[in-house]
């Protein structure tokens, strides 16, 4: 849900994922889904990159900016899942997650470029969606969509999204707005991932038959 | 059971033959021969009680004046006795505690993880040199905002924190133990009204039956997390104090009748 301002705050030679990220909540969980493209400028530096990282047994979090930046933060925070699941002896919250991902950006705004959304399911609340934009912001959400390439679904999703769909209804309005973006957005492409997010445990998928493609008409 | 420490016992960091450290065990004597403190875990909350006998006419008479609960969150609260010093430094580390772990996780800490800090927080100043362990023994009560569950803590001064249905320490802990197991709380647990009424009738005997205090007035410190209170650590409203010391009073009298009745034969 914001324009990532990955040309001013990159390196020369750095490597961003340019990128589409969502997340839309189900009955009993939550579904993320990202693109693949990992680009160096116009180079595509890889095309089938994995950019939902998982953080505990039900968060996951979806990266998008620099693609170090993200990575490092993603690796602290499952690091401080963990010690905190072994000092609680319960599953962390998605807000736990969100929280401390929040605290890592505000902190090192100056030095990071990252846009994330965090999505999961805990015991206590059920499914949940955290966008983390730039700055720190923190802002829990029904549904999350950010990266270069969200700017092109903001009204595809706006007009598309309904409360307590399916499964399967969900992972469908995933793949299309993600393909819809990645048919507009020149820093979004490859193969359609997603994670479906559930109590009982997660489904990971990925495609390469976009339900819509560059060219259609 | 005295028992000379025979030069074992100069340091915290020197063992007994035995197996005891007695700078432990002498800082439990502090808590000992302080005010009785109890805590009941309800069905539907959380009582903590404190005895303060007033200790001589100018003290000022008011909770204000060293106070013995501390809320140290908007969900948990300490009660303390023993070297109150001590027991004040605990309360604000537990305080810092809760305020880190919400600052770092965005949640409230869980009641057994603020037990546990506590626990290792108290433990440390019975094996690091030069420090003296803390006389004093705090008793938690904290809601789990995660689980809406209830849960009451000891820690003691040996850094050992337990959970408990109901628990008593300092000067009246044995007589407040054994009416406590008698309230069969492990069993079938009572509900918060009730559980005000049994620590204010267990503070209000032990205080009268010690001749020392004869003349001397009784002040509780009465503390609840429970529904009405909006699950945060509050004192017992003043006015629900006024009837349930009346009560007591009724109750003893009507005790002290029976058993009187019984002697006539």
């Amino acid at each position: 849900m914001m324009h990532s301002a990955e040309s001013q705050n990159l390196k020369d030679g750095e490597v961003s994922t340019g990128t589409t990220i969502i997340a839309i909540p189900f009955q009993g969980g939550v579904v993320v889904g990202a693109d693949s493209r990992t680009s160096t400028g116009s180079y595509v530096a890889v095309r089938t990159s994995d950019k939902i990282a998982c953080l505990s047994d039900h968060i996951y979090a979806c990266r998008s900016g620099s693609a170090a930046d993200t990575q490092a933060l993603t690796d602290y925070i499952r690091y401080y899942l963990q010690q905190l699941k072994i000092e609680t002896g319960r599953p962390a919250r998605v807000k736990s997650a969100a929280h401390l991902l929040q605290k890592l950006v505000y902190q090192n705004k100056d030095n990071l470029s990252a846009g994330m959304i965090v999505a999961g399911w805990d015991p206590v609340e059920g499914p949940a969606i955290y966008s983390i934009a730039l700055g720190g912001t923190c802002l829990k959400v029904p549904f999350a969509f950010s990266g270069s390439g969200s700017l092109y679904i903001t009204g595809l999703l706006d007009s598309e999204f309904r409360e307590n769909m399916s499964k399967e209804e969900a992972r469908a309005l995933v793949k299309k707005a993600l393909a819809h973006a990645m048919a507009r957005d020149g820093s979004s492409g490859g193969i359609i991932r997603t994670v479906a997010i559930t109590a009982e445990g997660n489904d990971r998928d990925y495609t390469s038959e976009l339900p819509y493609g560059p060219v259609s008409y | 059971m005295a028992s000379s420490g025979a030069g074992y016992d100069l340091s915290a960091s020197t063992f007994s033959p035995d197996g005891r450290i007695f700078q432990v065990e002498y800082a439990s004597k502090a808590v000992e021969n302080a005010g009785t403190v109890i805590g009941i875990k309800a069905s539907n909350g959380i009582v903590l009680g404190v005895s303060k006998p007033l200790l001589h006419k100018m003290v000022v008479p008011s909770t204000c004046s060293y106070k013995r609960i501390h809320s140290v969150d908007e969900h948990a609260g300490i009660a303390s006795t023993g070297f109150l010093p001590d027991a004040r430094q605990l309360v604000g580390r537990a305080i810092d505690e809760a305020a880190n772990w919400e600052d770092q996780y965005g949640v409230k800490v869980p009641p057994e993880v603020l037990a546990d800090r506590l626990g290792y927080f108290m433990h440390y100043y019975t094996l690091s040199g030069g420090l003296r362990p803390f006389g004093a023994s705090c008793v938690i009560g904290a809601y789990d905002q995660d689980t809406k569950q209830y849960k009451l803590h000891m820690v003691e001064p040996n850094g050992s924190a337990a959970s408990y249905y109901g628990v008593a320490t300092g000067k009246g802990k044995q007589a407040a133990k054994t009416e406590l197991e008698k309230l069969n709380l492990h069993k079938e647990p009572c509900t918060v009204d009730e559980a005000v009424k049994h620590i204010a009738k267990i503070l209000t005997m032990l205080h009268q039956e010690n001749k020392d205090n004869e003349g001397k007035p009784l002040e509780m410190e009465l503390s609840w997390i429970c529904e009405a209170s909006k699950y945060k650590h509050v004192g017992v409203p003043k006015a629900r104090i006024a009837e349930v010391t009346a009560w007591v009073q009724e109750q003893l009298e009507e005790e002290d009748d029976d058993e009187e009745e019984a002697m006539e034969e």
